[in-house]
């Protein structure tokens, strides 16, 4: 689904975190929005997923508003930063929380339900640990369940707020040709927030580069 | 064999075996010896004897009433703790602060003073009293005055044992669940109540446990009606200082006290059932 972004303005009490920004996004591509800590490159992510009220401006989804849209309606895949999973519920559980949080009229059954966490984890390469509980997992693997849960709902994009940050380097390296590789195979439209040039560069269509609130540069890595 | 060298945190031997048995000491001679006096007492005169003190109507009436109050004081103790828990520890807003320190004030303030502004407040001559008067409402000397009492007194357990906990937890897994379209009410019990429980089934207990115990706001607001108004504590005062009484006295304080015993045994049974569980809870997600 193609996002537009209409002169987004925020402000958290005397700062702007976000002023007029535009930006738009094609349907399908996967983008980097880099700047230092500060630049308001997560408050922007936020703002698309509807986890931060905006002052002014529009946020469009698919050309129609969604602007005053509540989290819920938005339907998007998040993947934060800490992966933020559920202590309490087995890997398969985490996966299949969005369905099982649909309306009973629209929920599939529960065979099904089973059915497509098990195949999301082996899309994500985690066949066989469905019912270990978070804490029995990698970094690397939390970071897989995170991106398996937000699949599930079949979002209508993909958020990821420093999708990587909390892993080591190797693991790092690993999962960006991975994500890669799974954006290429899925053709959801993704954004991802970054502080590190090198993995925007490398993984991203479009590198979007944000400083005190505005994008200062945006194209194609070289 | 090598020496392992000591941590820097670890005394030695002489000092962890003194301490250990000081601990020891004043536990026996302060919480066990008393309990074990009280229990003794009871049936000092035999099984008959304790079995005659229960019989009483005015002290079957006590326990009625004891259970009945926190029956419905801990409830709502509870619905109240996790809503202050949650407003202080899930959101920012103006006079936060003053909210958590009021949270605190039934435990800074005497409960003989708490049970005194209930009697100014709803008394014959209180604030309100000539309107509940008008309208044959009864609360001092009845079953509202000592709910109210006991709430009051008993309201800090529960959003104290919560507030450090969901503050701790932040609010990131909330946010990931609404992302996945829950709503706030799915959210609340999928996911914020199964990582509080713990903490909030020891604050219901602790909270319980008082609520059944109170005697000064209680004592206030109750006016020690025989068999109406008197709550399990207070029934044992009046017996206590009746000299024909005073076994029988002892007898209603071992059943109070094996009251207390019960949640906390409870509690330590829950707490091994579901030992895994926990585990899972304290690592990161």
């Amino acid at each position: 689904m193609e996002i537009s972004i209409r002169q987004l303005g925020m402000r958290y009490g005397d700062v702007s975190a976000l002023r007029d920004l535009d930006l738009d996004i094609a349907s399908g591509e996967l983008v980097a929005l880099l700047g230092p800590s500060g630049s308001g490159k997560t408050t922007l992510l936020r703002a698309i997923a509807g986890l931060e009220p905006v002052d002014s401006g529009q946020i469009l989804f698919g050309g129609a508003d969604a602007t005053r849209l509540s989290v819920q309606e938005r339907r998007v895949g998040f993947v934060f930063q800490h992966y933020a999973l559920f202590k309490h519920m087995s890997v398969l559980d985490n996966v299949t929380f969005g369905l099982r949080m649909r309306a009973r009229a629209t929920r599939p059954p529960r065979d099904e339900i089973r059915r497509r966490g098990l195949e999301l984890l082996e899309l994500v390469q985690l066949g066989g640990l469905e019912d270990r509980y978070p804490n029995q997992l990698s970094g690397g693997q939390r970071q897989r369940v995170a991106l398996a849960r937000a699949l599930a709902i079949e979002p209508s994009l993909l958020l990821l707020d420093e999708p990587f940050g909390a892993l080591d380097a190797k693991v790092r390296k690993e999962l960006r040709a991975w994500l890669r590789q799974l954006h290429d195979d899925t053709g959801y439209t993704t954004i991802f927030v970054t502080h590190d040039e090198s993995e925007a560069l490398e993984l991203a269509d479009r590198v979007v580069r944000m400083n005190q609130g505005k994008i200062e540069a945006q194209g194609a890595p070289a | 064999m090598t020496r392992r060298s000591r941590s820097a945190l670890a005394e030695p031997a002489p000092v962890r075996w003194l301490l250990t048995a000081v601990t020891l000491a004043f536990l026996a001679l302060f919480l066990l010896l008393p309990l074990v006096l009280i229990f003794a007492q009871a049936f000092a005169h035999g099984l008959d004897a304790f079995a005659h003190a229960l019989e009483d109507d005015d002290t079957w009436a006590s326990i009625k009433l004891t259970l009945l109050t926190a029956a419905i004081a801990v409830p709502l103790n509870t619905v109240f703790g996790v809503a202050a828990a949650w407003a202080i520890a899930k959101f920012e807003f103006r006079g936060k602060s003053l909210l958590t320190t009021l949270i605190d004030l039934p435990f800074s303030v005497s409960p003989v003073i708490a049970g005194m502004l209930f009697v100014l407040l709803f008394g014959r001559n209180g604030w309100l009293g000539p309107w509940l008067a008008e309208h044959d409402i009864k609360i001092i000397f009845a079953l509202p005055g000592i709910v109210l009492a006991t709430v009051f007194v008993t309201f800090p357990f529960v959003a104290r044992e919560l507030i450090p906990l969901m503050q701790a937890q932040g609010t990131e897994e909330e946010q990931a669940a609404l992302t996945l379209g829950a709503s706030g009410w799915r959210m609340f019990w999928h996911v914020t109540m199964p990582n509080i429980r713990w903490g909030l089934l020891y604050g219901v207990l602790l909270c319980n446990a008082r609520a059944m115990g109170e005697f000064g706001a209680v004592s206030v607001v109750a006016g020690h009606i025989r068999g109406l108004t008197n709550t399990m504590p207070l029934q044992i005062e009046l017996l206590y200082n009746d000299p024909g009484e005073y076994s029988a006295a002892f007898a209603v304080a071992s059943l109070l006290a094996l009251l207390g015993f019960v949640t906390l045994a409870l509690k330590n049974f829950l707490e091994w059932r579901h030992g895994d569980e926990l585990a899972a809870l304290r690592g990161r997600g």
